[in-house]
């Protein structure tokens, strides 16, 4: 029989890659959003793993209004990125310092 | 036991495709792996009885959102070689924040406090449950007010990729409304005082 654990433990582990992801490719920003795709996809596995084992429907619910917080993200990432590269012929994070911030 | 073999064969699908993401050269193959990944997810997610979800997440994900991210990547002439300068020098740092985070995480949500023990299977659902059905009956009545704010955060997201892509100049002829709202009085109205002029009586000639 499959417990709860088991699918948090998934959940986490997938958390824990996108966020070594993030470390070791933070020069490129389509990977840097990818690695966010990931780790909303750990989140919702959480989400929905308590939604079942509690037999709670509201979790499911609020996976699906992640996923739609999280297709508006990538598409207003993606339209910036665009419109870096037309500006900048570049993605790389470190060329993106005209405010000193 | 079958459950148990389609868990670990997708679990193990969906960890391996998130390691090949983080660490394939090309940005091509890595949207593919990320494909693969929400694939085994939508696997999981059939297994905890979410139906709904998982195909959304199939049709409106690996459909819609992953081919975006395709497009973006092939229409970008990406130098990769820059791009992973210092790959090698991060890993680690990064394995040791995500072994850290791993073990603090670990400490939580293992067997002891989630296990079979802490938390028992569910009961089964009735034979005649659906789950779009669930998710509907509360979506459009409990959580009504939030469906129509993800509405207009959809729009707004819509409006606002657009207004940031587009890069023509205006070339049909339409209102500008932000000149519209600026016109003030002075620009379209003059007033001009003059004296009346009142023809003499005996200069209109009569037929």
């Amino acid at each position: 029989m499959l417990a709860l654990a088991d699918f948090l433990v998934v959940g986490a582990i997938l958390f824990c890659v996108s966020v070594a992801g993030i470390f070791v490719n933070r020069k490129n920003i389509i990977l840097l959003l990818m690695c966010i795709e990931l780790m909303l996809l750990a989140v919702n596995l959480n989400f929905i793993a308590f939604s079942h084992f509690n037999r709670d429907i509201a979790g499911q619910v609020f996976v699906f209004f992640i996923l739609t917080v999280a297709a508006a993200e990538s598409a207003i990432g993606l339209a910036i990125l665009v419109v870096l590269f037309r500006n900048r012929r570049s993605i790389n994070v470190e060329d993106i310092s005209t405010m000193h911030g | 036991m079958f459950e148990q073999l389609v868990f670990y064969a997708f679990a193990a699908g969906l960890l391996f495709a998130a390691t090949m993401v983080i660490t394939v050269r090309n940005p091509v193959h890595a949207v593919l792996f990320l494909v693969v990944a929400f694939f085994a997810s939508a696997g999981l997610w059939m297994l905890l009885e979410a139906e709904f979800l998982a195909i959304a997440l199939v049709l409106v994900y690996v459909g819609a959102v992953m081919v975006l991210f395709l497009f973006v990547v092939m229409m970008l002439d990406i130098n990769v070689a820059a791009l992973r300068e210092g790959f090698s020098t991060y890993v680690p740092a990064a394995g040791i924040v995500a072994f850290l985070m791993l073990a603090a995480i670990g400490l939580v949500v293992g067997h002891q406090h989630f296990g079979l023990g802490a938390v028992p299977q569910p009961p089964a659902a009735a034979a005649d449950y659906q789950n779009t059905a669930q998710i509907g009956r509360v979506l459009y009545t409990q959580y009504v007010l939030p469906f129509e704010v993800a509405a207009v955060l959809l729009l707004v997201a819509i409006i606002s990729a657009i207004a940031l892509t587009l890069r023509t100049t205006r070339q049909t002829k339409a209102p500008r409304p932000e000149r519209q709202v600026q016109a003030s009085r002075a620009d379209r109205v003059r007033l001009v005082k003059m004296v009346a002029v009142k023809p003499e009586p005996d200069r209109i000639e009569n037929p």
